[in-house]
């Protein structure tokens, strides 16, 4: 029986619980997991998580590398979530994030003298840019040619990542040349990377005096979120695309070029992308170096579907998922666990929050005299439309 | 006494909202044919799946041969030797014929690998046993329809079915293949089996019928003998009440043509015409029927006249406009309203609010958007309760999802956005298809409101009762082009029958 | 009257498709046989037709072949499973592990015991795959993404640089049969895994069409519920398959640690999984189709190895590098929509009954 004053209650924290219920759960059931696996392998976890804690936000250096993870996180997480809601699969974030970076890089370093009004916003244009035409590319094979844009994307992100290293080439001894963006002073050292971009190219630190290495682009990183929501939500071009992801017949009859919506917001997914490379590369390592793609793989999907695909729920999860990422050098140093277990936490976390019906089971195992309440009425994500990689033509 | 196969005893069915069976009784005899007759949602699928196993009676008995039985699955109702041909069959396109047949119970050479000739001898015995004509080394898609059913009486067969349920079996055939059929069920009681026979079809129960069983809401409301019924008796006993065979209309005035077809053609994707060489025009103020048997191009015209697939040639002038190759938005603009006869595929977004799917083509247009694309949803939600109220959607909000509507509201709700505008064009293909007696009548008024409201209506419809009933003038496709047009105040059943049939009224 | 017609339609495409194809192999090997025993060899034509390319190709092809064949195992019952690059990377860190722990054993019983373990790590993996699409219901492309992810991270997280695995499967030859000119040779002087495979390619084709399982795998990817009804458990089977999948893509793992480069390196397999579903696609998911396919991609690779053995540098190594997978858009691109994927693939099947 419940009594009057829960009811009371509900109605102002019942859906913020409701929502965040589901993807704090499978976070946590993921590092149980993750716990169990390095008991296993011979390491001690709470010794782990502790480091893990402290390298996210055990200090204000900890919090800005939280942050300064969080940035790319939130571009590519939304990247992901739009194509979701296009019912596209954008699993091509991390070659359409090199392409923005390249692109950036490539302003970055030319055009000396500009103003810092034009030079920044024109380096970061250029991101988007490099970004959204390789989410075209995949968008234009899908529409016109069926070809699934999960293959596609997949090999787009090794054909980026070898165009990206050839620009950037110090060249070699047999004659062959180097690449276009070379740093010529690197490359004597035999060293492929680009020169620094210019000091007005750069995104300016955000409060330098309290964090570290923090800038403007978290703030930025915000306000696309804001403005993601806002277009799906309030215009009619995020009425076409989500019509588009949840019946392309019924588009079809709207009246909505559904092909063209496609590759629209496959665009669009992939400039946001772009905007994460492009961010990373003026505001944080002003110049590029094979070595920065690092780990922007699939976190962007974990990222998405932890996020609900709510652009919201996505800056959200892109701090939860930075801290993790964040904190994983620290713990390393602490605790001798090595970093890569965030990885596996990321897929854990994946699949639980991808398939919460494992973490009901959980709850009614631990709870087993209790009904799991509101089983009924968790939020799933909504995610593409089922089918095989036969192609839509 | 004969002697039963069959009986069901008190069966009570309850989905969530519908009470689908209702202390049913029901006895089938040894070699009869009964036919169990209702209208759509009266209960009769609901029966025969729980004889099959598809779902379990929250209470009463099934006795087979004379046992209480429980059946728990179609594998069970198949060893007791039941079997049933579903409306939409359980093939699987692109296998054989004979693999098809033997799926399940396969015939085989050693432990692992099949003996397809072996099998393949097995289905030409059975077919050839009962007249049931099939090549087993065809591939199923490229089969016709009645070809396909054919396969599935043989399926059953096979796994020596004494009882067959036949579920809706001439929804999809031509009157010769319905003959074809009969003639097999004929055959089949003769050698002892026993049919159930589910339809809504008058006619084809006097033909075949030995014994008549009516259903209506949920419970069995009468038994019949053929030859002491006829249409009318049985139509109301089905019904409940003297059916309004005809709609309340006055004579048409047409006025202009409005849509103008002319040498119409449409490729599918293999490179087949289905549609062929079609012309015709529809006038403003009157009815044009596009009667046919399902599959002789109607689904493609309807695409191709509301911009939803390529056409292969030809010209469609709307309103003096040649909108030949236009996109769906181009008819829609021209005043084109399209009722689509796959509501889920086309006609909705099932998770999207009532609100959004009654604005679903007209999202863009003020006072829905505002200048750069800015949707005003205020606006947006005083449309969809207008709607609503006008159409009689009954629904507990306008937030409330397309989806979870009963079929009935849905239909509502896709005629509602249609006929809530100015239109100068109205295609409606199966308007009434899958909706309750109840909407089915408020969807013709409707309809024939629009035509004195001087629009032109094109309705393409299986169900030759509503052709006649609603149109002014009727066209006959068959095999992608027009065999004939008749006046539909003399055409009769038989005429329209054998156009239906490709047979040419001069022949 | 239209059906037997459109019948014949299908039957002279698909004749003339495999016309074409084996035409081109026909004059393919002639130009390859002249390339190698003539004097033509000095060309730069020995890039193309080398022996050393055609080697290389079929060594690129293996690994693709069984993830393909892996694929069509899921996919012809109806799972997705673009996991295969997880299975492989788990399946060759497995052996490379087992290999390592059984260094003192003598070398067939060690490589035999990590052959075992690559194909029971890569089943494991795909248990997890099957468990998350069937009885979780998650979307299969999710699914297999958790599994991509998760054998990057474990195998990345567990794997210990110092470790190093001695000895490999080493080739055997075939009497008589490897004299045929070129072909015997690359055919026929191969390693235990690739003689495997090629096996593997033959019966899996005959099982798929001839074999009970063959029939009722193919049943249960095109309609689920038609094969339910006739009583076949079509989850059970959805299983089955998937975990047998997951083994041949940890076969292929192994192939890459026991037989190929002989050690683990972190994401080793490199695309190949990926390429792998292409393969499928393009030899319109039947074993002998995905084989071609296969040796196609795997020519790419080895032409790409060739151009830069030979120290091309007139293009820079990072375009020829991109060979395979332009290749692979390219094919797929131009192939989807006239091959036909089956018809349930990717949809959760639950039984009414």
């Amino acid at each position: 029986m419940e009594t009057p004053q829960t009811t009371q209650k509900k109605p102002l924290f019942a859906p913020i619980w409701k929502t965040l219920r589901m993807p704090l759960l499978a976070l946590l059931a993921a590092l149980v997991v993750g716990a169990v696996v390095m008991v296993i392998s011979g390491d001690n976890p709470l010794v782990a998580y502790w480091g893990l804690l402290q390298g996210a936000f055990g200090s204000l250096e900890a919090i800005s590398r939280t942050i300064r993870k969080a940035i790319p996180f939130i571009f590519t997480g939304l990247s992901v979530a739009f194509a979701f809601k296009a019912g596209l699969f954008n699993i091509g974030a991390s070659g359409q994030f090199l392409m923005g970076t390249i692109c950036a890089a490539a302003v970055g370093v030319n055009f000396e003298g500009l103003p810092w009004i034009i030079h920044m916003p024109l380096a970061i244009l250029a991101g988007i840019l490099g970004g959204a035409l390789w989410g075209g590319i995949a968008g234009w094979l899908k529409v016109w040619k069926g070809a699934h844009e999960v293959i596609s994307t997949i090999m787009l992100n090794y054909i980026a990542s070898l165009f990206v290293s050839w620009t950037v080439y110090a060249g070699g001894t047999q004659g062959q040349q180097p690449g276009p963006l070379s740093d010529p002073v690197a490359a004597a050292r035999a060293i492929s990377q680009t020169r620094d971009v210019f000091e007005s190219a750069r995104i300016p630190p955000l409060l330098p005096q309290v964090f570290d290495r923090v800038h403007w682009g978290i703030l930025l990183a915000i306000a696309v979120a804001v403005l993601i929501w806002w277009i799906l939500q309030k215009t009619t071009l995020g009425f076409e695309i989500r019509t588009v992801g949840e019946n392309p017949h019924a588009a079809q009859y709207a009246g909505i070029r559904v092909g063209r919506t496609m590759m629209l917001s496959m665009a669009i997914a992939g400039g946001l992308a772009g905007l994460a490379g492009a961010v990373e590369t003026l505001g944080l390592n002003y110049k590029f170096a094979p070595e920065f793609t690092g780990s922007v793989g699939f976190e962007g999907i974990t990222i998405a579907l932890l996020g609900q695909t709510h652009p919201l729920g996505v800056v959200l999860a892109s701090f939860l998922m930075g801290s993790l990422y964040g904190g994983a050098s620290k713990m390393q140093f602490d605790s001798g666990v090595p970093g890569e277990i965030i990885q596996v936490v990321q897929a854990l976390v994946l699949a639980f929050v991808a398939a919460p019906a494992i973490i009901h089971e959980i709850q009614r195992l631990i709870f087993r005299n209790r009904q799991s309440a509101g089983e009924e009425d968790t939020p799933t994500v909504h995610i593409a439309p089922e089918g095989g990689l036969g192609g839509t033509k | 006494m004969e002697e039963s196969v069959l009986e069901v005893r008190d069966i009570t069915k309850q989905f969530p909202g519908v009470l689908a069976n209702d202390h049913v009784n029901l006895q089938l005899h040894k070699g009869e044919i009964l036919a169990l007759l209702g209208e759509n949602g009266a209960g009769k699928s609901t029966l025969m799946n729980i004889v099959y196993g598809l779902y379990h009676p929250d209470s009463g008995e099934i006795y087979l041969n004379g046992e209480c039985v429980t059946v728990s699955s179609p594998r069970d109702a198949i060893a007791r030797g039941v079997g049933m041909v579903h409306q939409h069959f359980q093939l699987v396109e692109p296998m054989t014929v004979t693999e098809n047949i033997i799926l399940g119970s396969e015939v085989m050479r050693n432990a692992v690998l099949l003996n397809i000739d072996a099998a393949r001898q097995q289905v030409d015995d059975l077919s050839r046993e009962y007249g049931l004509e099939v090549d087993p080394d065809a591939i199923i898609e490229d089969l016709p329809v009645g070809v396909q059913q054919r396969v599935e009486i043989i399926k059953a067969l096979y796994r020596h079915a004494k009882i067959l349920i036949l579920d809706e079996p001439t929804a999809v055939l031509t009157p010769q293949e319905i003959e074809d059929l009969f003639r097999v069920m004929r055959r089949l009681v003769e050698q002892g089996h026993s049919i159930i026979f589910i339809t809504h079809k008058l006619k084809e129960v006097l033909a075949v019928a030995h014994r008549i069983v009516v259903m209506r809401n949920g419970g069995v409301v009468g038994e019949a003998l053929p030859a002491e019924s006829t249409e009318g008796s049985l139509a109301s006993m089905m019904v409940g009440r003297e059916v309004i065979l005809k709609v309340p209309k006055g004579a048409a005035h047409p006025g202009e043509p409005v849509l103008d077809v002319s040498s119409l053609e449409v490729t599918d994707a293999r490179g087949t015409k289905v549609v062929n060489n079609v012309s015709f025009q529809v006038r403003a103020g009157e009815i044009l029927g596009v009667a046919g048997v399902q599959g002789n191009g109607q689904t493609e015209l309807v695409e191709a006249l509301t911009g939803l697939t390529r056409i292969g040639g030809g010209r469609i002038t709307l309103g003096g406009q040649d909108l030949s190759g236009g996109t769906p938005r181009a008819f829609t603009e021209q005043g084109s309203g399209h009722i689509p006869e796959n509501r889920h595929r086309y006609g909705m977004v099932a998770p999207y609010p009532i609100s959004e799917n009654l604005v679903l083509n007209q999202y863009y247009k003020a006072p829905f958007a505002r200048g750069w694309g800015i949707r005003d949803y205020p606006a947006i939600d005083k449309h969809a309760q207008r709607l609503v109220e006008l159409f009689d959607v009954r629904t507990p909000g306008v937030s409330t999802a397309g989806g979870s509507l009963s079929g009935g509201n849905q239909q509502k709700m896709v005629v509602a956005r249609e006929l809530g505008r100015q239109l100068s064009l109205l295609v409606a293909a199966q308007p009434t298809r899958g909706v309750d007696v109840g909407s089915i009548e408020f969807i013709h008024s409707q309809i024939v409101k629009q035509r004195d409201a001087g629009v032109a209506v094109l309705l393409v419809s299986a169900e030759l009762d509503e052709i006649m009933a609603l149109s002014d003038r009727i066209i006959v496709m068959y095999k992608g082009a027009i065999i004939g047009e008749v006046n539909a105040a003399e055409a009769t059943r038989e005429q329209l029958g054998l156009l239906m049939a490709g047979v040419h009224p001069t022949a | 009257m239209t059906q037997t017609h459109s019948l014949q339609k299908k039957n002279s495409r698909t004749g003339r498709t495999a016309l074409w194809v084996g035409g081109s192999a026909v004059v393919f090997f002639l130009i390859a046989i002249l390339v190698n025993q003539t004097p033509l060899k000095e060309t730069s034509l020995r890039l193309f037709f080398g022996r050393s390319a055609l080697n290389f190709t079929l060594r690129a092809a293996v690994p693709l072949i069984l993830g393909a064949l892996s694929g069509i195992l899921c996919e012809r019952s109806g799972i997705v499973n673009i996991g295969i690059e997880g299975m492989m990377l788990a399946g060759a860190f497995g052996a490379f592990v087992v290999k390592v722990a059984t260094t003192a054993l003598p070398l067939p019983l060690s490589l035999f015991l990590a052959t075992l373990a690559a194909l029971a790590i890569g089943g494991a993996m795909a248990f997890i795959l099957a468990v998350l699409s069937i009885r979780y219901k998650v979307n299969q492309i999710i699914s297999g993404t958790v599994i991509i992810t998760l054998a990057a991270g474990l195998t990345t997280y567990l794997f210990n640089p110092d470790w190093v695995s001695k000895g490999k499967f080493s080739n055997i030859t075939i009497p008589l049969l490897v004299k045929i000119p070129v072909i015997g040779e690359v055919l026929f002087n191969n390693g235990l895994l690739t003689y495997l495979t090629l096996l593997l390619v033959v019966v899996t084709q005959i099982m798929l069409f001839r074999s009970r399982w063959g029939l009722r795998t193919r049943a249960i990817g095109e309609h689920p519920r038609a094969a339910d009804t006739m009583g076949i458990n079509v989850n059970r089977m959805r299983y089955i398959n998937t975990v047998i999948g997951g083994m041949l893509a940890g076969l292929a793992g192994a192939f890459l640690v026991l037989e190929a480069v002989g050690q683990f390196k972190e994401g080793m397999t490199a695309g190949r999984g990926f390429i792998s579903l292409a393969a499928m696609i393009f030899g319109n998911w039947t074993p002998v189709g995905a084989f071609g396919a296969a040796l196609l991609f795997g020519y790419t690779q080895a032409l790409q190895n060739e151009f830069l053995l030979a120290g091309v540098t007139a293009v820079p190594r990072h375009f020829i590098s991109m060979l395979p997978y332009v290749v692979t858009i390219v094919v797929v691109a131009g192939f989807v929509g006239r091959s036909r994927p089956p018809a349930a693939e990717g949809q959760v099947y639950e039984s009414e009954m």
